[in-house]
């Protein structure tokens, strides 16, 4: 008889997301449906109150934001990753590309987003150069709004995209656009037609990747955002430390979770569904 | 019943679009390295063009080259006597069998066969009669619901050449089509693949590295080495009378004699004196001096071999001796390796099994046995001074 190691092999990895994302997210379930304490905290009685106190205009529009910050960032970075996977999947210096997209990986987060702050800042190079150059008399605002926020978020977040969808192509078959054009399809045609359906997976990938995390995001709007284009993150960052509401908070967690697990599901169908 | 003949042939190909293709020295480098030289050639209308020649000889890259995906460094290509190479492959009026087929995997085999025509936008209506009457055509209408992923090998390939025909090109590219099959379907796919050139009519370009599938079915064929052309002829003429060593040996099997001509006797025959295998008479296919240096081929099917010299050989053969090195028994003929002289190559001679092989006199290993061959089945392919 062959032994079954399949438990030993899972073990650890079962008890790691056992441990610290089940255990955490029922915790954080629980702790909507409760009361909330005095100075943080949570009383422990049944309560709707913090779902109650999410409709809300206040709150609906910062999830409306997050909402419209995460899918036109999550279009921007695919379609601006498709074409820079596809030259790097065609180029003959791919190390040396794929390299340029990682390094900014090596310097910490904070410190890039900071460096987009002192380029767009009011004293920032970019009002400097513009104000040099006699552009413009005074600095424009570059910060501080929902343009910034997608920017910033385009710039940390784009690798995700890049690197699955980089690999997907670098397995395509180019044999085939070649057949393509043979049977009276044009360049652009061949890959629209065939390289794009043949490179779906890349693509569920690059989507779930960018859309996850940004729509999650609270440290770039609290950086380059201003109150106006607050998302979903920051609010539940601040029932957590300011207004202390913990099952607000938690409630809003909930939200952002199952928000994030429709949109998922929802895209993973109807990727599904084009497959057979 | 089917009429025959060149008449019947000739009736259809003025009935369909097809191209005549003419290629004018070209040449092709890749850098340094060149992967054509100067080739040229004419393509009949509706012929069955093939090109053959050892991996590497550059038989891709002149059908990239027809098909537009290679641009050459010199030279020019023409349908009809109009140059192509202005236009982009998505523009010629040809289509390309790959190697593998490439076939798109996320369409099924009617929407493969299909492609073509949506690309044109034509009514759904037209196109599924159109794409019914190529799948027949292949006899793969039954699997229109197929994934590529789902077919065999042979189907595969039938797929590809509906899908390669709905175009109703003017020439149809076929690069090594059959390389990637058994050897059963494969003779079974060729035979099917001439069926269907009979039927379309259109030019067929067909590449492959295999002598036999060349020899059997095209009505030109293209030997290239190198990068170059070696001899252009029908099947019968490039295995018969090959126009250089390389053609030789490429073609069949052969065995390859060095000699001189010691005298030339009459106005077609002469005597051969041949350092490895002694003196014999030849017939001279091509005028030579004497004293030239000469090569000879002798097809190992040409050479008879026996126990004894038989008592009523006819005038006009050469007769050689010789001990059996080794032997291979392949069922319909036996394949002896005979040495005649002591540092040369042994002679090869096939001996077919036409009678009941057990009652055939036996001739195995070590034995001393006796070759003939008539004189006009040796072959010169090279003369030098
Ligand atoms: N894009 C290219 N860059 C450089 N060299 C190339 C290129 N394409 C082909 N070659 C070279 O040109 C030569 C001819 O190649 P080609 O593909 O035409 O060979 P082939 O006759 O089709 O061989 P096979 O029977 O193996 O398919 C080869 O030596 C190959 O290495
Ligand atoms: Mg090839």
């Amino acid at each position: 008889m062959r032994k079954n190691y399949g438990p030993i092999y899972v073990g650890p990895v079962a008890f790691w997301l056992c441990a610290f994302l089940s255990v955490p997210l029922l915790i954080t379930l629980s702790y909507s449906f409760l009361a909330k304490g005095l100075y943080g905290g949570v009383e422990p009685h049944f309560s709707l109150a913090a779902y109650r106190s999410l409709f809300n205009t206040a709150v609906l529009k910062v999830l409306l934001n997050t909402i419209i910050i995460a899918v036109l960032s999550t279009a921007l970075m695919v379609g601006l990753a498709l074409p820079t996977a596809y030259y790097i999947a065609r180029s003959s210096q791919k190390n040396l590309l794929l390299m340029l997209i990682i390094i900014p990986f090596w310097t910490n987060f904070l410190i890039r987003i900071y460096a987009w702050i002192t380029i767009l800042g009011s004293n920032g190079l970019l009002n400097s150069f513009l104000m040099g150059v006699g552009l413009t008399d005074g600095p424009i605002q570059f910060l501080y709004n929902r343009g910034a926020i997608i920017l910033v978020i385009v710039y940390t977040t784009i690798p995700f995209a890049i690197f699955p969808l980089y690999s997907t192509i670098e397995k395509f078959d180019f044999s085939l656009i070649e057949a393509a054009m043979d049977l009276g399809a044009s360049k652009t045609k061949a890959l629209w037609k065939i390289m794009i359906p043949n490179i779906r997976s890349g693509i569920t990938t690059a989507v779930l990747f960018t859309f996850i995390p940004t729509f999650g995001n609270f440290a770039v709007p609290k950086l380059v955002g201003g109150t106006s284009s607050w998302m979903l993150g920051n609010l539940i960052e601040r029932e957590l430390n300011i207004t202390r509401n913990w099952p607000l908070a938690s409630s809003m967690s909930v939200v952002l979770t199952f928000v994030t697990m429709l949109a998922v599901l929802f895209f993973m169908r109807s990727q599904n569904k084009k497959e057979l | 019943m089917r009429q025959t003949g060149a008449a019947f042939h000739q009736q259809r190909v003025d009935s369909v679009k097809s191209s005549q293709v003419t290629v004018e020295n070209v040449s092709k480098s890749f850098g340094d390295f060149s992967a054509l030289k100067n080739a040229s050639l004419t393509i009949a209308k509706g012929g069955f063009y093939s090109m053959l020649g050892p991996s590497g000889c550059g038989k891709t890259t002149l059908l990239r080259i027809i098909g537009g995906f290679e641009t050459p460094t010199e030279g020019d290509v023409c349908f009809d006597g109009v140059s192509i190479l202005p236009l982009p492959p998505n523009k010629r009026q040809v289509n390309t069998i790959f190697q593998n087929y490439a076939l798109f995997p996320h369409l099924t085999v009617f929407e493969n066969v299909a492609f073509p025509l949506r690309l044109k936008k034509i009514a759904a209506a037209e196109i599924k009669r159109a794409v019914q009457e190529n799948l027949e055509l292949v006899r793969m209408e039954t699997e229109s619901k197929k994934y590529p992923s789902q077919l065999s090998g042979g189907q595969k390939q039938r797929v590809a050449i509906a899908r390669a025909l709905i175009n109703q090109p003017r020439v149809l590219l076929l690069d090594e089509p059959l390389s990637a099959l058994d050897a059963k379907l494969r003779q079974h796919m060729l035979l099917e693949l001439d069926a269907i050139h009979d039927k379309v009519g259109i030019t067929f370009i067909y590449v492959t590295h295999d002598q036999a599938e060349a020899l059997s079915v095209s009505d030109q064929v293209c030997v290239l080495n190198k990068g170059e052309i070696q001899q252009i002829g029908s099947p019968a003429e490039i295995y018969e009378s090959p126009a250089n060593e390389f053609v030789a040996r490429f073609i069949g099997e052969t065995n390859y004699i060095h000699g001189t001509i010691a005298a030339v006797t009459d106005n077609e025959h002469a005597l051969f004196d041949s350092p490895d295998y002694g003196n014999f008479t030849i017939y001279l296919d091509k005028k030579v001096q004497q004293g030239s240096k000469v090569a000879l081929t002798v097809r190992p099917e040409k050479i008879r071999v026996a126990p004894e010299k038989p008592d009523n050989l006819p005038p006009d053969v050469n007769v050689l001796h010789g001990v059996v090195e080794d032997m291979i028994y392949t069922g319909f003929q036996t394949k002896y390796f005979i040495r005649v002289s002591k540092d040369k190559e042994p002679l090869i001679v096939f001996r077919q099994h036409v009678q009941y092989f057990m009652d055939e006199k036996p001739i195995s290993w070590k034995d001393k046995v006796c070759l003939w061959w008539n004189t006009k089945d040796s072959f010169m392919v090279e003369v030098s001074k």
